[in-house]
Protein backbone atom coordinates (compact mmCIF):
# COMPACT_ATOMS: atom_id res chain seq x y z
CA UNK A 1 0.00 0.00 0.00
CA UNK A 2 1.30 3.47 -0.77
CA UNK A 3 2.21 5.77 2.09
CA UNK A 4 -0.34 8.36 0.95
CA UNK A 5 -3.27 6.07 1.85
CA UNK A 6 -2.23 6.06 5.50
CA UNK A 7 -1.70 9.82 5.36
CA UNK A 8 -5.20 10.26 3.91
CA UNK A 9 -6.78 8.19 6.70
CA UNK A 10 -4.84 10.24 9.25
CA UNK A 11 -5.92 13.52 7.60
CA UNK A 12 -9.56 12.39 7.66
CA UNK A 13 -9.31 11.45 11.36
CA UNK A 14 -7.66 14.80 12.14
CA UNK A 15 -10.36 16.82 10.36
CA UNK A 16 -13.17 14.84 12.00
CA UNK A 17 -11.57 15.47 15.39
CA UNK A 18 -11.19 19.17 14.55
CA UNK A 19 -14.90 19.36 13.73
CA UNK A 20 -15.71 17.69 17.05
CA UNK A 21 -13.54 20.18 18.96
CA UNK A 22 -15.09 23.19 17.23
CA UNK A 23 -18.74 22.10 17.20
CA UNK A 24 -19.41 20.28 20.48
CA UNK A 25 -20.98 22.14 23.39
CA UNK A 26 -20.05 19.57 26.01
CA UNK A 27 -16.48 19.86 27.33
CA UNK A 28 -16.08 16.06 27.40
CA UNK A 29 -17.10 15.95 23.71
CA UNK A 30 -14.36 18.48 22.97
CA UNK A 31 -11.83 16.33 24.82
CA UNK A 32 -12.85 13.33 22.71
CA UNK A 33 -12.21 15.40 19.57
CA UNK A 34 -8.71 16.22 20.86
CA UNK A 35 -8.05 12.51 21.42
CA UNK A 36 -9.05 11.79 17.80
CA UNK A 37 -6.64 14.47 16.57
CA UNK A 38 -3.78 13.06 18.66
CA UNK A 39 -4.52 9.61 17.22
CA UNK A 40 -4.29 11.01 13.70
CA UNK A 41 -0.90 12.57 14.50
CA UNK A 42 0.33 9.24 15.87
CA UNK A 43 -0.83 7.40 12.76
CA UNK A 44 1.16 9.89 10.66
CA UNK A 45 4.29 9.41 12.79
CA UNK A 46 4.11 5.62 12.57
CA UNK A 47 3.39 5.65 8.81
CA UNK A 48 6.39 7.91 8.14
CA UNK A 49 8.58 5.74 10.36
CA UNK A 50 7.59 2.58 8.47
CA UNK A 51 7.84 3.96 4.95
CA UNK A 52 10.81 6.33 5.11
CA UNK A 53 13.36 4.84 7.48
CA UNK A 54 12.33 1.93 9.75
CA UNK A 55 15.80 1.61 11.28
CA UNK A 56 15.57 5.13 12.72
CA UNK A 57 13.26 4.75 15.71
CA UNK A 58 12.52 8.43 16.36
CA UNK A 59 9.04 8.18 14.79
CA UNK A 60 8.00 5.38 17.13
CA UNK A 61 9.61 7.07 20.14
CA UNK A 62 7.71 10.28 19.42
CA UNK A 63 4.46 8.35 19.00
CA UNK A 64 4.98 6.86 22.47
CA UNK A 65 5.68 10.34 23.89
CA UNK A 66 2.47 11.61 22.25
CA UNK A 67 0.53 8.78 23.91
CA UNK A 68 2.02 9.70 27.31
CA UNK A 69 1.16 13.38 26.81
CA UNK A 70 -2.37 12.40 25.71
CA UNK A 71 -2.82 10.40 28.90
CA UNK A 72 -1.68 13.38 31.01
CA UNK A 73 -3.95 15.70 29.03
CA UNK A 74 -6.97 13.44 29.49
CA UNK A 75 -6.38 13.13 33.24
CA UNK A 76 -5.96 16.88 33.82
CA UNK A 77 -8.72 17.82 31.37
CA UNK A 78 -11.28 15.53 32.97
CA UNK A 79 -10.26 16.70 36.45
CA UNK A 80 -10.86 20.31 35.37
CA UNK A 81 -14.23 19.34 33.85
CA UNK A 82 -15.31 17.60 37.09
CA UNK A 83 -14.14 20.62 39.11
CA UNK A 84 -16.13 23.00 36.86
CA UNK A 85 -19.14 20.72 37.17
CA UNK A 86 -18.90 20.86 40.96
CA UNK A 87 -18.46 24.61 41.21
CA UNK A 88 -20.69 25.86 38.39
CA UNK A 89 -23.07 22.95 37.81
CA UNK A 90 -22.41 22.81 34.08
CA UNK A 91 -20.12 21.07 31.59
CA UNK A 92 -21.25 23.28 28.71
CA UNK A 93 -18.34 25.36 27.45
CA UNK A 94 -20.67 28.18 26.34
CA UNK A 95 -21.66 28.80 29.96
CA UNK A 96 -18.09 28.79 31.30
CA UNK A 97 -17.14 32.40 30.52
CA UNK A 98 -15.57 33.66 33.76
CA UNK A 99 -12.56 35.04 31.89
CA UNK A 100 -14.56 36.85 29.24
CA UNK A 101 -13.24 40.40 28.83
CA UNK B 1 -4.57 -8.33 -1.58
CA UNK B 2 -5.30 -9.46 1.96
CA UNK B 3 -3.30 -6.50 3.26
CA UNK B 4 -5.44 -4.12 1.21
CA UNK B 5 -8.69 -5.64 2.48
CA UNK B 6 -7.40 -5.37 6.06
CA UNK B 7 -6.31 -1.78 5.42
CA UNK B 8 -9.74 -0.78 4.12
CA UNK B 9 -11.48 -2.61 6.94
CA UNK B 10 -9.43 -0.97 9.70
CA UNK B 11 -9.60 2.47 8.02
CA UNK B 12 -13.37 2.08 7.76
CA UNK B 13 -13.60 1.15 11.45
CA UNK B 14 -11.40 4.11 12.45
CA UNK B 15 -13.18 6.69 10.28
CA UNK B 16 -16.75 5.50 10.90
CA UNK B 17 -15.98 5.39 14.63
CA UNK B 18 -14.59 8.93 14.48
CA UNK B 19 -17.64 10.16 12.55
CA UNK B 20 -19.94 8.62 15.15
CA UNK B 21 -17.91 10.30 17.92
CA UNK B 22 -18.60 13.76 16.51
CA UNK B 23 -22.17 13.21 15.28
CA UNK B 24 -24.09 11.21 17.91
CA UNK B 25 -26.15 13.31 20.28
CA UNK B 26 -25.64 11.08 23.31
CA UNK B 27 -22.17 11.51 24.74
CA UNK B 28 -22.09 7.98 26.14
CA UNK B 29 -22.55 6.56 22.64
CA UNK B 30 -19.84 8.78 21.27
CA UNK B 31 -17.43 7.52 23.96
CA UNK B 32 -18.17 3.95 22.85
CA UNK B 33 -17.61 4.99 19.20
CA UNK B 34 -14.28 6.49 20.33
CA UNK B 35 -13.25 3.00 21.50
CA UNK B 36 -14.18 1.66 18.05
CA UNK B 37 -12.02 4.31 16.37
CA UNK B 38 -9.05 3.54 18.67
CA UNK B 39 -9.32 -0.17 17.82
CA UNK B 40 -9.32 0.68 14.10
CA UNK B 41 -6.14 2.76 14.51
CA UNK B 42 -4.55 -0.09 16.49
CA UNK B 43 -5.28 -2.39 13.52
CA UNK B 44 -3.57 0.10 11.20
CA UNK B 45 -0.51 0.03 13.51
CA UNK B 46 -0.39 -3.76 13.14
CA UNK B 47 -0.49 -3.37 9.34
CA UNK B 48 2.42 -0.89 9.67
CA UNK B 49 4.35 -3.58 11.62
CA UNK B 50 4.34 -1.53 14.82
CA UNK B 51 2.79 -4.30 16.95
CA UNK B 52 4.24 -2.85 20.15
CA UNK B 53 2.49 0.45 19.51
CA UNK B 54 -0.75 -1.39 18.72
CA UNK B 55 -0.55 -3.08 22.13
CA UNK B 56 0.13 0.28 23.80
CA UNK B 57 -2.78 1.81 21.88
CA UNK B 58 -5.17 -0.88 23.16
CA UNK B 59 -3.83 -0.72 26.73
CA UNK B 60 -3.67 3.06 27.16
CA UNK B 61 -6.32 4.48 24.84
CA UNK B 62 -8.96 1.73 25.02
CA UNK B 63 -8.12 0.58 28.53
CA UNK B 64 -7.35 3.83 30.33
CA UNK B 65 -8.35 7.00 28.45
CA UNK B 66 -11.72 5.71 27.17
CA UNK B 67 -12.52 4.40 30.66
CA UNK B 68 -11.61 7.77 32.20
CA UNK B 69 -13.88 9.55 29.70
CA UNK B 70 -16.74 7.13 30.45
CA UNK B 71 -16.31 7.80 34.18
CA UNK B 72 -16.38 11.56 33.61
CA UNK B 73 -19.54 11.23 31.48
CA UNK B 74 -21.24 9.17 34.17
CA UNK B 75 -20.23 11.62 36.91
CA UNK B 76 -21.71 14.56 34.99
CA UNK B 77 -24.46 12.70 33.20
CA UNK B 78 -27.72 13.97 34.65
CA UNK B 79 -26.83 17.43 33.32
CA UNK B 80 -26.92 16.29 29.74
CA UNK B 81 -30.51 16.19 28.61
CA UNK B 82 -30.53 14.06 25.44
CA UNK B 83 -32.98 16.51 23.90
CA UNK B 84 -30.66 19.48 24.47
CA UNK B 85 -28.55 20.74 21.58
CA UNK B 86 -25.29 18.83 21.35
CA UNK B 87 -23.66 21.29 18.94
CA UNK B 88 -23.17 25.05 19.10
CA UNK B 89 -24.52 27.64 16.65
CA UNK B 90 -21.31 27.73 14.62
CA UNK B 91 -21.29 23.99 13.86
CA UNK B 92 -21.66 24.58 10.11
CA UNK B 93 -18.66 26.96 10.10
CA UNK B 94 -16.71 24.27 11.96
CA UNK B 95 -17.77 21.69 9.36
CA UNK B 96 -16.72 24.03 6.54
CA UNK B 97 -13.35 24.70 8.19
CA UNK B 98 -12.69 20.98 8.79
CA UNK B 99 -13.73 20.10 5.22
CA UNK B 100 -11.54 22.86 3.78
CA UNK B 101 -8.55 21.68 5.84
CA UNK B 102 -9.14 18.14 4.58
CA UNK B 103 -9.14 19.34 0.98
CA UNK B 104 -5.85 21.21 1.53
CA UNK B 105 -4.26 18.14 3.15
CA UNK B 106 -5.62 15.92 0.34
CA UNK B 107 -4.11 18.13 -2.36
CA UNK B 108 -0.78 18.21 -0.50
CA UNK B 109 -0.62 14.47 0.23
CA UNK B 110 -1.39 13.56 -3.38
CA UNK B 111 1.10 16.01 -4.89
CA UNK B 112 4.19 15.62 -2.71
CA UNK B 113 6.58 12.89 -3.98
CA UNK B 114 7.25 11.13 -0.68
CA UNK B 115 10.78 9.68 -0.48
CA UNK B 116 9.52 6.16 0.28
CA UNK B 117 12.09 3.38 0.65
CA UNK B 118 11.19 -0.30 0.73
CA UNK B 119 13.21 -1.32 3.80
CA UNK B 120 12.28 -4.19 6.11
CA UNK B 121 11.64 -3.48 9.77
CA UNK B 122 14.66 -4.49 11.92
CA UNK B 123 14.28 -7.85 13.63
CA UNK B 124 15.02 -6.74 17.20
CA UNK B 125 12.71 -3.71 17.04
CA UNK B 126 11.38 -3.76 20.60
CA UNK B 127 14.88 -4.35 22.00
CA UNK B 128 16.18 -1.34 20.04
CA UNK B 129 13.21 0.73 21.18
CA UNK B 130 13.92 -0.10 24.83
CA UNK B 131 17.61 0.66 24.39
CA UNK B 132 16.88 4.03 22.77
CA UNK B 133 14.63 5.01 25.70
CA UNK B 134 17.51 4.58 28.13
CA UNK B 135 20.14 5.80 25.68
CA UNK B 136 19.52 8.37 22.99
CA UNK B 137 16.15 9.57 24.36
CA UNK B 138 16.97 9.36 28.08
CA UNK B 139 16.30 13.03 28.88
CA UNK B 140 12.93 13.28 27.04
CA UNK B 141 11.94 9.96 28.65
CA UNK B 142 12.62 11.30 32.14
CA UNK B 143 10.85 14.57 31.32
CA UNK B 144 7.77 12.62 30.17
CA UNK B 145 7.77 10.61 33.40
CA UNK B 146 7.93 13.83 35.44
CA UNK B 147 5.14 15.29 33.29
CA UNK B 148 2.95 12.23 33.91
CA UNK B 149 3.54 12.35 37.65
CA UNK B 150 2.87 16.10 37.82
CA UNK B 151 -0.29 15.69 35.73
CA UNK B 152 -1.61 12.88 37.92
CA UNK B 153 -0.94 14.76 41.17
CA UNK B 154 -2.46 17.88 39.62
CA UNK B 155 -5.54 15.95 38.50
CA UNK B 156 -6.10 14.60 42.02
CA UNK B 157 -5.72 18.07 43.55
CA UNK B 158 -8.01 19.74 41.00
CA UNK B 159 -10.78 17.11 41.22
CA UNK B 160 -10.64 16.68 45.02
CA UNK B 161 -13.66 17.64 47.15
CA UNK B 162 -12.96 20.79 49.10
Amino acid sequence: MPLSWYLLVAAALFCIGLYGVLARRNAIGILMGVELMLNAVNLNLVAFWRYINPSDLSGLVFAIFVIAVAAAEAAVGLAIIISIYRNRDTVNVEEVDLMRG
Amino acid sequence: MGMQIAFFLFSLIAIVGALLVVTTRRLFHSALALVLSFVGVAGLYILLEAEFLAAIQILIYVGAIALLILFAIMLTRHLMDPKARAFNDQWWIAALAAGFLFLILLAMIVRVPWPVRAVAVPQNLIENLGASFVGEYLVPFEVVSILLMAALIGAIIIARER
